[in-house]
């Protein structure tokens, strides 16, 4: 049986990828492997420009307008709704947060007024729509997103995928963080001239808790969950078309 | 007098009961046995939490009040001022209410009727009377207050026959109980009773959108006592039924002088004709009201002649049959409407009375059913079942309407069901629905005038009690009692389904022109003598909390309660100066008061509002007038 043949150094040709053993190692050799590192390195980006060039195909395509009909459709409904309930408030207040406004529970959105009224004898200042400037840039960032989404979807790229989840990622960070330094401000800004003193709060983001004689409990509504659907949406479309081909 | 009828008619039960009651079963007492007080207990239970399942209105009498009690559980729920002030809600204290109740502190509230839309409840408003003041009420079931009371009614006295309406709430009827030489003021002996004294029976329009009360039209009747009534349906639609007693037409003690005829009249009266008949310029104008004189206006009134002293006259939920309790006779009449329009027709008449038909008693009459002693009112349930009160025999009787089979027509006394025993004394009573045309059924309630040995001695004033009696089954069932203030006369019954009642005026709605819902409009203005208050209350404060004033300044303070959550009711008391407004989320009141004192007078929250409810006040500094001598105002 013939031994196995061992690669000779002449036989190797430039760039070749094949490593050779350590030692076999030269200067040279050393030299050309940097290089060809390199070359690696800018293979991958090509893979990766590649990537992104990749075309989406027809599914992928229906999936982002999807995303997009389902942020449009998430302006209707409530993103979260906080809802507090105390002995004398067995039914609860609530209050709907929009991506535009605010929204009391009750007749005439009447818990709002309550809660405010409720609210000033821990010297906490009124709720009130016209302090939240994220009410007025969101459903501007929304509709951009939603251009956004409609532009993929025509030019059909896998980079326009791509673009749309770093900023939706990002904005719906920001938001939630936004939303929670408003929470905090809330509940550390309190009047210390109010009628009952109790140490400043930051309101629950999301989960259940005791404030007072009141149990708040604070949950995701229809529209974030439309919102969340719409990334969901995003991500599969992409996935789906990862095996395209660049032509 | 009521107390010696009182009186009498107990000693009559005395004596009757000793020598035995024929056609009554003996009973066992009721509710003894631990079973059917567990069942009782059971069946009107309504657990912390649970609500009932129907509305019982019930009239307050002379208490001048409507009462809104729960069934099953009977518990009284709240009280709706109509004809006297009530400070816990503030009645009659602020400038609207005062005007309700006009120069009058009381009325006699007798029974209550609730608005129909085709002989069912349509769940708006609920109207009743004032027997002694002539007025009839409205009562605005969205909101449970009373919106508007219309009277004195001119040309009529005793107002007892009212509130009954019409199957589309066209007409409310009422009629005179007192009759009075007309017009209203002038004087006449009552022992000229037969020849000077008029009775007078009144439809009140009311308006199909608003509800508004207006005198519609009146008939000229003669001076009978005119007692109680009922509205038709079905087959006897656009008629209305009236009892009277005093056929006799006698001026003074009528405890004798008005039980000497066996019979007195009913009237029967075609409002519908009536009606037709003042469109086409029949009527006469007297102080300000159209009236029909049925002599010269034939076909609007037939009288009949029913035993003896007849109370309540009371259609079937069919329209079919009209049973009036004889309540100095052991039986209640039933009259077949069917007969009595082929009477009509036929001028099947026994005579006239004042130059108005009456028809024969024989061809009109269905039956006398053998009920027992004191027949006053009857009530149904829709299932060809009747349920008479006995007062004099302190019981319930079921018995069966119409159509009766041969053998039970030559025996009436087979189509009494069963009895139950009362305590004591029951006037009215009402099966939830009875007088529409698909009654609920279920539940009745006997309102009792005599609570005596039945609750804990709260000495020589007493309350009346009431009964609830479960229906639903062959045999009637006692299951609860309760004790209701002076003094329930007759009630409805509204299943809570059948309506829906708001719990805050919404701010939208505010029409008022002084309400303010901002803090910043709030304030006080002089202009000459009078000092005008525009304020807010709101957990926990009056904004202002301060005015100032000068003797002889008219002090004028609109108070807007800006709450709008569901009992966040605010009062306003004015310490010293007879006021005390309270105000309903959402709901704006004036009220006004002449300023004759100086001093510093608080004002505060009366109905406990919140944790700072205590610390909710202010006051008002009326300094004494200085300077010129200040200007009346006005």
């Amino acid at each position: 049986m013939e031994a196995p043949r061992r690669p000779v150094e002449p036989d190797t040709p430039p760039g070749d990828e094949t490593c050779p053993g350590p030692e076999s190692m030269s200067t040279s050799q050393a030299i050309a492997r940097t290089r060809s590192a390199r070359l690696d390195l800018a293979g991958v980006l090509r893979l990766e420009h590649r990537f992104l060039r990749k075309p989406l195909n027809a599914i992928s395509r229906l999936l982002l307008l999807a995303a997009a009909a389902a942020i449009a459709v998430s302006f209707v409904f409530p993103l979260w709704r906080m809802n507090l309930v105390a002995p004398q408030y067995e039914e609860g207040l609530d209050l709907f947060i929009y991506s535009y406004r605010i929204q009391g529970g009750g007749i005439e959105g009447a818990h709002l007024a309550e809660i405010n009224n409720l609210n000033h004898y821990i010297g906490m200042k009124p709720i009130e729509q016209a302090d939240f400037m994220e009410m007025r840039w969101m459903p501007f960032v929304f509709g951009l997103i939603v251009l956004l989404l409609l532009r993929a979807a025509v030019f059909g790229q896998m980079g326009n995928v791509v673009d749309l989840f770093a900023l939706y990622a990002y904005f719906g960070v920001f938001s939630i963080g936004s939303f929670w330094y408003r929470l905090y401000t809330y509940g550390h800004s309190l009047d210390p001239k109010a009628p009952m003193t109790i140490e400043p709060f930051t309101p629950l983001l999301i989960g259940s808790k005791q404030i007072a004689n009141f149990t708040q409990h604070s949950y995701p509504q229809a529209g974030a969950w439309m919102l969340c659907l719409s990334v969901a949406l995003i991500v599969v479309a992409g996935w789906l078309s990862r095996k395209e081909i660049v032509t | 007098m009521k107390l010696t009828l009182r009186f009498l008619l107990t000693a009559l039960v005395v004596g009757v009961t000793a020598v035995g009651l024929p056609g009554c079963k003996p009973r066992k007492s009721a509710s003894t046995a631990a079973g059917e007080r567990e069942a009782g207990a059971l069946a009107s239970y309504v657990a912390p939490g649970e609500k009932d399942e129907y509305y019982l209105f019930y009239s307050g009498g002379h208490s001048g009040q409507i009462y809104v009690a729960g069934i099953p559980s009977m518990r009284h729920i709240s009280t709706i001022p109509v004809f006297a002030p009530y400070p816990a809600t503030g009645y009659g204290f602020d400038e609207d209410s005062k005007k309700l109740l006009g120069n009058f502190t009381w009325g006699d509230v007798h029974h209550p009727a609730l608005s129909q839309t085709d002989s069912q409840y349509d769940g708006r408003w609920l109207f009743c009377n004032d027997n002694s003041n002539n007025r009839v009420a409205r009562i605005d079931l969205r909101d449970f207050k009373t919106k508007q009371v219309l009277g004195p009614i001119p040309n009529t006295s005793g107002t007892h026959a009212s509130s009954f309406v019409t199957e589309n709430t066209e007409y409310l009827f009422l009629s005179t109980r007192f009759s009075t030489p007309l017009p209203r003021g002038r004087v006449a002996d009552p022992n000229d009773y037969e020849k000077e004294f008029s009775g007078m029976i009144t439809a009140v329009k009311v308006e199909p959108k608003s509800g508004e009360m207006n005198v519609g039209f009146q008939i000229l009747m003669p001076p009978l006592n005119f007692d109680l009534a009922s509205t038709g349906k079905g087959p006897s639609s656009g008629w209305v039924f009236f009892t009277s007693y005093n056929t006799e037409m006698s001026g003074n003690l009528l405890e004798v002088n008005s039980t000497q005829k066996d019979r007195d009249y009913a009237a029967i009266i075609n409002w519908k004709a009536a009606a037709q008949a003042v469109a086409d310029g029949k009527a006469t104008m007297m102080e300000g009201a159209p009236v029909l004189d049925p002599v010269k206006v034939p076909g609007i009134l037939y009288y009949a002649g029913i035993g003896k002293s007849p109370h309540g006259m009371d259609t079937d939920p069919s329209g079919q049959w009209i049973v009036a309790g004889g309540k100095l006779q052991p039986s209640t009449t039933v009259l077949n409407f069917s007969k009595i329009q082929k009477a009509i027709a036929a001028k099947d008449f026994e005579g006239e009375f004042r130059g108005v038909p009456v028809l024969k008693y024989e061809s009109i009459v269905e039956g006398e059913v053998p009920v027992g002693l004191g027949p006053l009112h009857t009530q149904f349930d829709g299932l060809g079942n009747a349920y008479t009160s006995l007062f004099i025999d302190s019981n319930i009787t079921k018995w069966k309407l119409p159509p009766w089979t041969e053998a039970q027509k030559k025996d009436l006394t087979q189509v009494v069901v069963d009895k139950i025993p009362v305590h004591f004394s029951v006037g009215h009573l009402v099966v939830a629905g009875s007088d529409t045309k698909h009654p609920y059924g279920k539940w009745l309630v006997a309102m009792n005038k005599l609570s005596k040995g039945r609750h804990v001695v709260v000495g020589p004033s007493q309350p009346e009690s009431s009964q609830l009696i479960d229906i639903s089954g062959e045999k009637m069932r006692m299951v609860a009692e309760a004790y209701t203030e002076p003094e329930p006369h007759f009630a409805q019954i509204l299943a809570v389904k059948d309506v829906s009642p708001i719990e805050v005026y919404p701010k939208s709605e505010s029409q008022d022109p002084n309400a303010i819902w901002d803090m910043k409009d709030a304030g006080v203005t002089r202009e000459g003598t009078r000092v005008t208050a525009k304020m807010i209350s709101v957990r926990s404060r009056f904004v202002p909390d301060r005015i100032d004033a000068r003797v002889g300044d008219e002090l004028i303070v609109h108070v807007t309660n800006i709450e709008q959550t569901g009992d966040m009711i605010h009062g306003l008391g004015l310490s010293d100066h007879n006021i005390n407004v309270v105000i309903d989320p959402g709901e704006t009141k004036t009220f006004k008061v002449k300023l004759t004192k100086p001093g510093t007078f608080p004002f505060y929250c009366t109905n406990f509002c919140s944790a700072l409810h205590q610390e909710m006040q202010g006051y008002l500094v009326v300094r004494p007038a200085e300077g010129e001598p200040v200007a009346k105002a006005d």
